[in-house]
């Protein structure tokens, strides 16, 4: 019976998602209060729906009820509890009601802290999350129903797919999702700025936390995707340029931009279609991404044709979501211009580099995605394009972003002095030098390796000086405001991830072996001794489990336990033992007996020695760390408080003023 | 008919996601640490041509352990990396390789990022101009002096 309370569940929230964005949009058009009124009762009620229907799904897998497909495809009576909750979001129909989910957090969030916004403008925005929502709503009830029963009902279920058994792939999803559905609200905002056909500086103020918050969620995201992928498959890279990563990393670069861009529309006011163009990406890029990994088109465009259906929904979605949005861009943006001049040499020139950057990076990862796709679906011959084309190009775009880094604080907004920028030429220069010749004795001259110490000391040295200039020219109290600490962070970050590429990639080393029980391999200054391995079992899986214990000048480093996995249904998993540390990891995987059935002989095995890899998701942590601290600035809330009454009279004199 | 297809595919999509997952480990006897390391550096600029996005250095499907070897015995016998690829290639066409050659089909892909960052700092250097010649910028916090009693502004444009 439940299962179809959650069907119903989601029906109504469907249709009250077409109450919250038609209604609103018709009474904000036609002055009318009392429909506007409806756009927030709506996404409540919504959102109490979808997440009665969630429960349901959760439910179902808690309590086993096999009757429903999604569950017997996706659990089993062996997996643990925890796994049967990442299991709702283990494969397409669930993953995408954690979308929706997602979806109405947001706009819950939205709903309760829009109501400083003029009542015109919030129920446009409101309205247009409800348009997202139908889209969703339509897509998984017509397309992917959860609910599906299965008749009979087996007496066990299958498995969730291995790969996702790990606490990296359980968190995954949702932080990756929380930063897609987060630019929504920018793009909700945006979207409503061009209807209403005026973008008001203090609505920007208003919105960018929100894009902040979302950004770094989906930093989140991706590290913990990243780190999974090199905990869990066995082969140590940290990153791949495979379409299912490229497809989360483009809405990030453009996030990265919008982010910057908003800071200008709401500090100066100008570049404000800039800024709505922007957010218009990055959430269509977040649409893009739930295509491509979901349609099935990344397997082969040819296995999309045979099942299109929601391909072709979500391709259609896709095409009004982004072709409406551009459409009213190209009427209305001329619309919204204006703010205020900037010489040269400003801080809103070196951010417009950046985001030309970004953007052009952006491109270039959608372009290298979709190119061998386009290719195979016109059958213009198969291509494939892969890390070394990436690897050659981003590095390019980013290089001006990492020079002119440490500048962008020290340039004051409209017109920056030069003095101060060949100050911080010549010191955070000498301090790069200098630590790049020390260094070149230690890595054996590895450029790649020099460039990441120079790289690291360049942005640290940017980023404190600042903080020093700071320290000594403000009062206490005023020295760092929250959105400042939050930049700093998240630049220091951006040296910490690039000192962690250039190092790890250029210094580690790999080997794969073979060894027999209480033989010893020398790796990067450590010996690896491989005692033997012997069976092991957990909840759902058994293993054949190594014992590697590592010892550096005869002194007990660690004993690691690599293991090989089959789960239930036969899937077989590699789980690799890594020995964490800030300067260095360990990382063994284990390969396949010699002599097949006889695990207690010689192995093959693989041993890696990293250097500084770390640092990669340290650094991606810091970025992702900056991006919270910045949303909690309370410049962004006590504006809105302050406004209360004077709201309508405050945003008239603003605009007199620009 | 079409349930018991899909069912098949879905099997068939399982055994191999779970093939795919076991990575390859294979010790092989190279002659020497800069062999293993140009082994290394080869097999991860090539596509295993039966899988779904996986180098040849981690894919442990059949075909890839067999081309893994077939380079392996090349390498032996003093075939350089090029030689090496246009064996492939002949076999498998330009798809083995993850660095695609330019070619007339390719020319887009090597030479778009440039053409958009060649338009794109175009529009920005007009931007630029246009904001730069529209008469002179507020003076207000525009020295460091200013900054030091300034209060926080509004806008959050005193730093």
């Amino acid at each position: 019976m439940t299962p179809e309370l959650g069907q119903l569940a989601l029906i109504l929230a469907l249709l009250l998602a077409l109450a919250q964005s038609i209604l609103p949009l018709v009474g904000a058009w036609r002055g009318n209060r009392a429909l506007m009124a409806v756009a927030r009762p709506a996404a409540a009620g919504q959102a109490v729906f979808v997440a009665f229907a969630f429960g349901i799904l959760a439910w179902a897998f808690l309590r086993f009820d096999f009757s429903v497909q999604y569950v017997a495809d996706n659990s089993n009576l062996a997996l643990p509890w925890y796994y049967r909750i990442a299991a709702v979001w283990g494969a397409h129909e669930g993953s995408l009601l954690l979308w929706i989910l997602i979806l109405n957090i947001w706009t819950v969030a939205l709903v309760a802290f829009s109501q400083k916004l003029p009542e015109v403008f919030a129920s446009r925005v409101i309205a247009v999350m409800g348009l997202i929502a139908v889209g969703f709503l339509a897509f998984i009830i017509f397309t992917s129903d959860p609910f599906g029963r299965l008749l009979p009902m087996p007496g066990d279920g299958a498995d969730l797919n291995p790969v996702l058994q790990d606490p990296g792939m359980t968190f995954h999803p949702p932080m990756l999702y929380m930063g897609y559905v987060g630019f929504s609200v920018a793009f909700a905002f945006s979207i409503a700025a061009l209807l209403g056909g005026e973008l008001e500086q203090a609505w920007v103020r208003w919105a960018r936390p929100w894009t902040n918050i979302a950004w770094a969620f989906l930093t989140c995201g991706i590290v913990a995707g990243s780190w999974w992928a090199y905990a869990e498959l066995g082969w140590g890279g940290w990153w791949f340029w495979d379409p299912v990563e490229n497809a989360s990393f483009m809405p990030w670069l453009v996030g990265l931009g919008l982010i910057h861009a908003q800071a200008i529309t709401e500090k100066r006011g100008s570049l404000r279609a800039w800024t709505i163009l922007l957010s218009i990406f990055a959430f269509s890029l977040s649409l893009l991404g739930t295509f491509l990994v979901r349609s099935g088109v990344l397997t082969s465009v040819h296995a999309f044709a045979s099942d299109p259906r929601r391909g072709i929904f979500i391709l259609a979605f896709l095409t009004i979501v982004v072709g409406g949005s551009l459409l009213l861009y190209a009427l209305r943006a001329p619309k919204v211009a204006g703010g205020k001049p900037f010489k040269v040499v400003s801080r809103e020139t070196v951010l417009l580099i950046g985001n030309l950057m970004f953007a052009v990076a952006a491109a270039m990862v959608l372009l290298g995605t979709l190119f061998p796709l386009i290719g195979d679906a016109l059958n213009l011959g198969r291509v494939s394009v892969g890390p070394p084309y990436f690897g050659f190009l981003f590095p390019l775009l980013m290089l001006p972003v990492v020079l002119l880094l440490p500048f962008g604080p020290f340039l004051r907004w409209g017109k920056g002095d030069t003095p101060v920028l060949k100050q911080v030429l010549l010191r955070a220069g000498i301090a790069a030098a200098a630590c790049a010749i020390v260094a070149a004795f230690f890595v054996d001259g590895h450029l790649k390796a020099i460039a990441g110490v120079a790289s690291l000391v360049w942005l640290t040295v940017g980023v404190l000086l600042y903080a020093i200039k700071r320290w000594r020219e403000v009062p206490r109290g005023r020295r760092y405001p929250a959105e400042m600490a939050g930049m700093l962070l998240a630049h220091l970050g951006v040296g910490v991830f690039v000192a962690g590429v250039l190092l790890s990639e250029s210094l580690s080393v790999t080997s794969d072996v073979r060894m027999a029980p209480g033989q010893t391999q020398h790796i990067g200054g450590y010996d690896f001794r491989f005692d033997g391995v012997h069976r092991a079992t957990g909840p759902n899986w058994r293993a054949d489990q190594g014992v590697v214990t590592v010892t550096r000048d005869s002194k007990a480093v660690a004993v690691m336990h690599p293991q090989k996995r089959t789960y239930l249904r036969g899937q077989v998993q590699t789980e690799s033992a890594v020995d964490a540390g800030v300067f260095r990891d360990l990382y063994v995987a284990l390969g396949e007996p010699m002599d097949t059935g006889n695990i207690e002989g010689a192995w093959s095995l693989r041993l890696y020695y990293k250097p500084f890899i770390r640092w990669i998701w340290g650094g991606g942590l810091l970025m992702m760390l900056g991006g919270f601290v910045c949303a909690g600035d309370k410049r962004f809330r006590i504006k809105r408080a302050a406004k209360t009454e004077a709201a309508a009279a405050g945003l008239q004199v603003q605009e007199t003023h620009a | 008919m079409t349930r018991s297809l899909i069912r098949m595919l879905l099997v068939m999509l399982l055994a191999c996601a779970g093939m795919a997952h076991a990575q390859a480990i294979e010790p092989m006897p190279f002659a020497d640490h800069a062999q293993e390391l140009r082994f290394q550096h080869l097999t991860q600029q090539l596509r295993c041509p039966m899988c779904q996005n996986e180098t040849l250095a981690d894919s442990n499907a059949p075909i890839a352990r067999d081309l893994r070897n077939q380079i392996f015995q090349m390498m032996q016998h003093g075939s350089s990396d090029d030689e090496i690829k246009q064996y492939l290639v002949a076999r498998y066409s330009n798809f083995v390789l993850y660095d695609p050659p330019l070619t007339a089909g390719t020319w887009l892909l090597w030479f778009g990022p440039l053409l958009i960052l060649l338009s794109g700092g175009a529009a920005v250097l007009l931007a630029i101009r246009k904001r730069s010649q529209r008469g002179t910028v507020a003076t207000e916090a525009s020295t460091d002096n200013a900054l030091i009693d300034s209060t926080p502004t509004d806008n959050g444009d005193d730093w």
